[in-house]
């Protein structure tokens, strides 16, 4: 340890100090940050996103009965993400598009070679072989329940990425198509503006809902929620899957 | 317990951002300084959906067993925000790796103060 540690040790400790301050919900800061779990939801925002009340709408919501509420998502996150919030969820997959397309610019060309000598054992080139379609199909259905179960687009995609990945792991010589990897995003992502530009045409405002919402837990409900879910799926599992690839072949 | 129970997740996280700011200020290596920036980043997640826990509160989805909207849910909010923000922790990271990966190839060298023009 020189001089320069001890000073960072020094640095970070005052300010650790700071952000425990302004997080210590027994003091008042001016904040209004509660202690750990004495969180009041009524006096958030949430709470309107639970009971679906953001337009003074509803009031009681039960599962598998109630008809077309005003956002048809059984989890809250997914209604949040790709309903009420669908604006910011639209700008953090463009994070994710400039992100993917900087790293591949920054690596250029990916028709190197792979950075692994020889193929994997037999015996991991077989257990890829069995796993590879299951993760594809868990990841395919983490997407298609995404309204209804723990999951969804971001999830999914991650998760078929990781089948892509584990084929990279097993064949030296597994070379991802990138122009269909490319056609797969651009369409995904014109589709999602697309969406969002109907709702503006038939209800008057971006990413509106514009088809029925249905009965609240059911597959096919939420009205256009499980379509962005979808889309967001095969964008953020394209350019994931580009991701890897670029790395492998650097 | 009442501290750990109150402290172990707000306190921790606080502390995880805290490694990893203290990674990136003391480290020579690039690919070590952008583990801390990933554990920054995990810090500042937890911490995040930390404060939406409400005690004994329940996952945000209605489900048979959790079947109305008047249950103990906890905050979906900060869960929304964070589900997001992983994701572009990724490719954040990947990122930062390619730009790693560059620089060794034209320098040779993964310690900073190696590097011509960041001598310190």
């Amino acid at each position: 340890m020189r001089f320069r540690d001890y000073l960072s040790l020094f640095l970070v400790i005052i300010l650790g100090f700071i952000i425990f301050q302004a997080f210590d919900g027994t003091i008042d800061n001016g904040l209004n940050i509660k202690q750990f779990g004495e969180v009041n939801l009524s006096e958030r925002t949430s709470i309107h996103y639970i009971n679906k009340d953001v337009n003074n709408e509803s009031t009681q919501i039960i599962y598998n009965e109630s008809k077309n509420p005003e956002s048809g998502s059984a989890n809250y996150v997914t209604s949040i993400i790709a309903n009420y919030r669908a604006l910011d969820t639209l700008g953090e997959i463009t994070v994710l598009f400039i992100a993917a397309a900087g790293l591949a610019f920054v690596l250029g060309d990916h028709n190197k070679n792979n950075a692994f000598a020889s193929d994997a054992s037999f015996i991991v080139k077989i257990g890829v072989k069995i796993l590879f379609p299951l993760l594809f199909l868990l990841g395919i259905y983490i997407i298609i329940h995404g309204h209804l179960t723990p999951g969804g687009g971001f999830q999914g995609g991650a998760v078929i990425a990781t089948a892509i990945l584990l084929k990279f792991l097993a064949y030296k010589d597994y070379k991802l198509n990138h122009t269909g990897l490319t056609i797969l995003e651009s369409f995904a992502g014109i589709s999602f503006l697309i969406i969002g530009l109907i709702g503006l045409y038939t209800d008057g405002s971006f990413l509106t809902n514009f088809l029925a919402n249905g009965t609240i837990g059911t597959l096919f409900s939420a009205g256009v929620i499980p379509i962005i879910y979808i889309l967001i799926g095969i964008k953020v599992g394209a350019e994931l899957s580009g991701i890897i690839s670029n790395l492998i072949n650097a | 317990m009442a501290f750990l129970n109150q402290w172990a997740y707000i306190g921790g996280s606080i502390i995880l951002i805290l490694i990893g700011l203290f990674g990136v200020l003391t480290r020579r290596n690039l690919i070590k300084i952008v583990v801390s920036i990933g554990i920054m980043d995990t810090g500042v997640n937890l911490l995040l959906v930390s404060l939406g826990y409400i005690n004994g509160g329940l996952a945000p989805i209605l489900t048979a067993t959790n079947p109305t909207n008047n249950l103990n849910f906890v905050d979906p909010l900060p869960q929304a925000l964070v589900l997001t923000a992983i994701v572009i922790g990724v490719a954040i990271l990947a990122l930062a790796l390619s730009i790693v990966i560059k620089i060794y190839e034209n320098n040779n060298t993964l310690q900073i103060d190696e590097l011509r023009g960041l001598k310190l």
